[in-house]
């Protein structure tokens, strides 16, 4: 066997796209390409479209700049911001705290979640022991505890990933929980049948499959990390992100609380984006979803 | 060979035996379920024993039981002439669904097995190349199971049970996700790739004309709970091409002998489920 074309036991032949099929494939990419090109410049439309009516609003006094912002002063704040800094030092220092708070603070989260998901969901003791306990934990608001690690950890960094761990931790462990206790009978059977021992069944057949469920709960976990450290840093810190969007508050500069949200919703966008790559990633052995690649022509 | 009744020494240890035994099961609704009584059965080393027998009679039960995935209730399941506790050492297993590992390649999947068991990196995917060769899948390697047919997936189950060299191959209804045509293609396939190491073989199935054209022996068991109603020995000569097979008068007076009596089972069952159906 020389060739590239795998035969069968059975004589099947793998059908290879044929030259044929070469032009058609290409034409159907550019239509693909042009169909993403005016989809992408009809969004940014209806963006230039609400921030032209909200600023037409305020010059012709139908909106109140003094609580609703007006985008070319949220702008000329920013601009400020990246150029001159903000009251508490420079922007990338804020920036880089509230990054760092909510990065460590998802990370934690979601090791713990992923070890106690995995772990209470192989275990049915555990499981029936502690359920009680973490419905009650889940069912509490959590995000009043930031008041509590505010004063337990001080205005450092730490009472804000403490807080955002608790967040995360939730709905990562959850999702483990789950997609532990749907793993596949007949897999685990399969792998124990073939030699795997049990921590081998855990490794290769239990954690790929939870993996599914927790790489889910990860799009939202991350947002969840940036909503305790914001939330810390405006209960009381020192630096970040959220201090700045406080003491904006304080100064009833609303254009400065925009700006803060502008600059939050950024990471927000390139965190998902960074998940979702890591999700293609770990996930590359599932089956595409839908019908993307085959649609009618 | 002391305490035990030895088997006449003649006869080579059996490498599959359950003698006496039940298999009880609790119900959801607190009840038990029995779905196996008074189950005796041996089988040869290299031997092809098929099992049929009516819908829930337990079929499945009995691989559970040789493969150590379940105990038995009451009786005794010796493998090779050792009791059955724990996962049996020597014996494969491929299920009725899919049970490849959907996030693995298929090399790695054909590898998984001597790689749970301690073997290096390459001389499994050595080996696992080799099996895969065998069952027709050189140059899939690098593919997921999805990307891959259905009777494509079967082989890549076959090879990850048979790279283990098991003393004992344990199938159940295997092929019967898979049209017809694929299915007769299997049944020859596994026919050839059995006879390079001839295990003994018990294949659970539904369907009496894959079971004749396969087997060394049909073993007939009763609607549930299951005991053996009667083995019937198939000496059809071998190696056989499973399409042609049907067509021999050979085979279809085994057929008929068969079918009646398992026919009665059948009935019996199907009647079951309209009463409980009807009540």
């Amino acid at each position: 066997m020389t060739g590239s074309a795998a035969p069968t036991l059975s004589g099947r032949a793998v059908i290879e796209p044929t030259a044929a099929a070469a032009p058609r494939a290409r034409s159907a990419r550019s239509q693909r390409l042009q169909r993403r090109v005016l989809m992408n410049l009809a969004r940014l439309g209806i963006v230039v479209v609400l921030l032209l009516i909200w600023e037409w609003g305020v010059n012709s006094k139908n909106i109140d700049p003094f609580f609703w912002g007006q985008p070319s002063q949220v702008w000329a704040t920013l601009k400020t911001w990246v150029t001159v800094g903000t009251p508490h030092g420079s922007l990338g220092a804020q920036i880089l705290i509230t990054l760092q708070e909510a990065v460590y603070g998802f990370v934690i989260g979601v090791v713990l979640g992923v070890i106690c998901g995995v772990g209470l969901g192989s275990s049915r003791l555990m499981a029936d022991l502690m359920s009680p306990f973490i419905k009650v934990a889940n069912s509490i608001p959590r995000i009043i505890l930031g008041s509590i690690f505010t004063v337990a950890f001080g205005f450092g960094v730490e009472s804000k990933i403490v807080l955002a761990v608790v967040l995360v931790f939730f709905g990562v462990f959850f999702n483990a929980f789950q997609g532990t206790r749907e793993v596949d009978r007949n897999l685990i059977a399969n792998a124990r049948i073939l030699g795997a021992s049990r921590l081998q069944v855990t490794r290769q057949v239990v954690l790929p499959s939870a993996f599914t469920w927790i790489l889910a709960s990860l799009h939202i976990s991350f947002g969840f990390a940036l909503i305790g450290a914001l939330v810390g840093e405006i209960l009381g810190a020192n630096q970040g992100l959220g201090l700045l969007i406080r003491s904006s508050q304080n100064n009833f500069d609303m254009n400065g609380v925009l700006a803060g949200m502008v600059i939050v919703a950024i990471i927000a966008l390139v965190a998902e984006t960074l998940i979702t790559l890591l999700e293609k990633r770990i996930l590359r052995w599932r089956p595409p979803s839908g019908s993307a690649d085959m649609t009618a022509v | 060979m002391t305490t035990t009744p030895s088997p006449p020494t003649d006869r080579p240890l059996p490498a599959i035996e359950l003698r006496n035994v039940s298999k009880r099961f609790r119900t959801p609704k607190g009840g038990v379920f029995t779905a196996l009584r008074d189950f005796d059965l041996a089988i040869q080393p290299g031997e092809f024993c098929a099992v049929v027998g009516p819908t829930g009679c337990g079929k499945s039960t009995t691989l559970t039981l040789v493969s150590g995935l379940e105990h038995p209730s009451a009786g005794t399941v010796t493998v090779a002439g050792r009791p059955v506790s724990g996962i049996t050492p020597g014996v494969a297993f491929m299920f009725q669904q899919d049970a490849v590992f959907p996030w693995k390649s298929v090399l790695d999947n054909v590898a998984a097995g001597p790689r749970f068991r301690g073997q290096s990196r390459t001389k499994a995917n050595a080996g696992a190349r080799d099996w895969l060769r065998r069952v027709g899948l050189a140059g899939f390697e690098d593919r997921y199971p999805h990307q891959l047919s259905g009777g494509m997936r079967k082989r890549v189950a076959l090879a990850q049970s048979l790279i283990n060299e098991p003393a004992v191959l344990l199938m159940d209804e295997p092929f019967s996700a898979l049209d017809v045509q694929t299915r007769s293609i299997m049944s020859d396939e596994l026919l050839d790739l059995w006879e390079l190491t001839r295990p003994a073989v018990i294949f659970v199935t539904h369907d009496l004309e894959e079971a004749i054209a396969l087997a060394d022996k049909v073993v007939v068991l009763t609607a549930g709970p299951g005991t053996i109603k009667s083995v019937f020995p198939v000496d059809l000569p071998r190696p056989r091409r499973t399409q042609e097979i049907r067509f021999e008068p050979e085979f279809v007076a085994i057929y008929e002998k068969i079918w009646d009596a398992l026919r009665s089972e059948v009935e019996t069952a199907y009647a079951r489920t309209t009463q409980a159906v009807a009540s």
